[in-house]
């Protein structure tokens, strides 16, 4: 762990210092910025991806699906039968009144989405379908939809095995689940587990929720003002991020809070609005994404490329499985476990089965993507790795320019949501990351105060650095994170089962009732 | 187990002193007849947060109950009781006219006694103000102090 912090922030310390001095050297210094990063990361990254022997099928993709096809068994399909339920809880009407003033289940859940719905569902579903094609949108529902069960199995833990201090604060996610509840079951390794997951989350933080962000928000930008150099952005938004997590400008934040959803609002109401207006085209898109995701439809990497693209990119946007949602949801106000792990399985679905379905059939409808009118096949880029596009974008800004074939305004308000849900992303991230650093190194403000400023660091980097780059990072931290995650699940997820028979059988016996009339 | 109750909303200002005056005036009359003080902290369960708040959230609750009651509630539980009336204070979180009413209703208050908080203006018209609110749903008598 030493050994990828000192690199790291080496990096960034020997990279950000000197670009400060010299305005006029900024094109080298992004490329000097993106060497360093790729070079200091590639090996890990190709650890992560390696495909299963003989195959180009990558094990970790193999890993998450079967975990959240296990879970999904073991607890007979939750997913479904606790759906209406979970609305229900969301609505409050299983709250105590008395309990008013302490984080309801709504909170605790749009807290969660609000790291998880952002880039992922705007960029990374672009991603998706540009090199795995429309099919990958069905592997990604079905990644969202099995994801559920992971989500419910871990926020179940996060809750049960949380840290309540005596000042009230609490502190939860799979470090506190995986030392307590190891140790509960007799098993051993449960503290080793927790400090590797937690150097995992840190590269997570740093990665996906930040540079990644950064990165994607420099795009959206340079797209709209004009190619200029990315630490500029770096800079301003590490300033911002600055000022709020280490100055406690609260009021920056909670502005952020208010228009995000909002932003959602906006995002999933154009992209309905674009359905609308092209509605004889929707049956055709729901055809191009079953005939893709099984024929692979001259795509990359043909059918196994749209698997893996819609599995990876469900995983990342929703994070089901990751463990980062444990942490989120463990400050709810409840007696009972199963009600936020319950409440936390919508997460995937509200971000993967709806949000990012909306764009994959936006930018399928919107025909961005380059097809061979003979064939009806799609044609790939010169150089095979993803279909060409229209203006040749990948990214946020084929979203955008899928958009734009229905509102031509549209990606100014995509440029704008895309620099918010960033900002939001990693105002999460940088928590989640927090809680990874006090677990290893301690509480402690002077301690607390390094991570920040490590933090705000990144966020110069990733917005200098090659997106290629930074997004194999960010996955492979991210799906890291999964590795430890899982692992650690398949040994308690028996505890999660006996909670689940218990609440569900009081829930059914009237024991528990609901508070409103 | 008096025979009469009755609702009173504070505010921490003045409107709230002038209805905790009136009920004060009513109680004495009524003479078998308990004031419950209230001060509801404006609280949703349907904003949002950051993680940082909500995990926060339990502690900060406990230091905004307990400076409610020491600022607010307690002085005037303490002005009633000198004055003679059975008294009792209530610090809760929650939307105000929906808290005095749903305490009305498990306490079986007679009426609920509030100020009229000076809103005007567009502000008054885009949100009606808590007293607007309760005179629309109110489930018992609602006597407002100008």
């Amino acid at each position: 762990m030493k050994n990828f912090l000192t690199t790291g922030v080496g990096a960034a310390a020997a990279s950000a210092l000197p670009m400060v001095a010299s305005a006029q050297e900024a094109v080298g210094m992004d490329q000097r910025i993106n060497d360093i990063f790729a070079g200091s990361t590639g090996w890990f990254v190709n650890l992560i991806f390696m495909s299963l022997p003989g195959t180009n099928f990558p094990w970790i993709v193999l890993w998450l699906v079967v975990a959240a096809s296990v879970f999904t068994l073991y607890f007979g399909f939750i997913q479904i039968k606790a759906f209406w339920h979970a609305i229900s809880l969301v609505k409050g009407d299983y709250s105590d009144p008395d309990d008013s003033g302490e984080v309801s289940h709504f909170q605790a859940l749009t807290t969660a989405l609000s790291g998880t719905v952002g880039l992922g569902n705007i960029a990374g579903v672009a991603v998706a379908v540009g090199i795995g094609g429309p099919g990958a949108t069905f592997w990604m529902i079905l990644a969202g939809l099995l994801g559920m069960a992971s989500k419910f199995t871990e926020c179940t833990l996060g809750v049960k095995y949380r840290n309540e201090y005596a000042d009230g604060t609490v502190s939860g996610g799979p470090m506190y689940y995986m030392t307590k509840g190891f140790k509960e079951r007799g098993l051993p390794l449960g503290g080793f587990l927790a400090i590797v997951f937690s150097i995992f989350t840190i590269g997570g933080a740093l990665g996906g929720g930040n540079m990644f962000q950064a990165n994607q928000a420099h795009a959206q930008l340079a797209g709209i003002i004009g190619d200029y150099p990315g630490w500029i952005t770096g800079i301003v938004f590490a300033a911002v991020v600055f000022s709020v997590i280490v100055g406690g400008i609260k009021s920056i934040a909670n502005v952020t809070e208010k228009i995000v959803p909002l932003m959602g609002v906006i995002y999933v109401g154009a992209a309905l609005i674009i359905l609308i207006v092209e509605y004889d085209k929707i049956g055709w898109a729901f055809g191009q994404i079953f005939e893709g995701a099984f024929s692979g439809l001259g795509v990359a990497g043909g059918l196994v490329g749209a698997l893996i693209q819609g599995f990876k990119r469900a995983a990342f946007s929703n994070e089901a499985g990751v463990g980062s949602a444990a942490i989120a949801h463990s400050a709810v106000r409840t007696k009972e476990p199963v009600t936020e792990g319950v409440v936390s399985l919508l997460e995937p679905f509200i971000d993967t089965v709806v949000i990012c379905t909306m764009t994959a059939l936006v930018i399928t409808i919107s025909g961005v993507l380059v097809m061979d009118p003979e064939t009806g096949r799609f044609i790939l880029n010169e150089a095979g790795t993803a279909i060409q596009t229209v203006d040749g974008s990948s990214g946020v800004q084929l979203t955008s320019a899928a958009f734009a074939t229905g509102f031509s305004w549209f990606p100014y308000v995509l440029a704008l949501a895309v620099i918010l849900f960033a900002f939001s992303t990693m105002i999460s991230w940088s928590y989640y990351g927090l809680k990874a650093w006090t677990y290893l190194f301690g509480e402690g403000k002077t301690k607390e105060i390094v991570f920040k400023v490590i933090f705000c660091l990144f966020i110069v980097v990733g917005a200098a650095a090659n997106l290629g780059a930074v997004i194999d990072f960010s996955d492979a931290m991210i799906f890291a994170m999964a590795v430890v995650n899982i692992t650690a699940l398949y040994f308690l997820m028996p505890i999660v089962k006996r909670e689940m028979k218990s609440y569900f059988a009081r829930l059914k016996s009237g024991e528990i009732k609901k508070f409103v009339d | 187990m008096t025979a009469s109750t009755i609702i009173v909303g504070l505010d921490g200002g003045e409107a709230g002193a002038r209805a905790l005056d009136f009920a004060m005036t009513q109680a004495r009359l009524i003479g078998d007849c308990e004031l419950k003080l209230v001060y509801v902290i404006e609280w949703s369960p349907f904003s949002f947060q950051t993680s940082e708040e909500n995990d926060q959230r339990h502690k900060r609750r406990e230091e905004e109950l307990a400076l409610a009651r020491e600022r607010i509630v307690d002085p005037a539980v303490k002005k009633a009781g000198d004055k003679g009336v059975t008294v009792q204070g209530i610090v809760k979180h929650g939307d105000v006219a929906d808290i005095l009413d749903d305490l009305a209703k498990k306490h079986g208050a007679q009426q609920i006694v509030v100020g009229r908080v000076g809103l005007r203006g567009l502000k008054e018209r885009m949100f009606g103000g808590v007293t607007g609110r309760l005179a629309v749903a109110s489930r018992v008598p609602l006597t407002i102090i100008p």
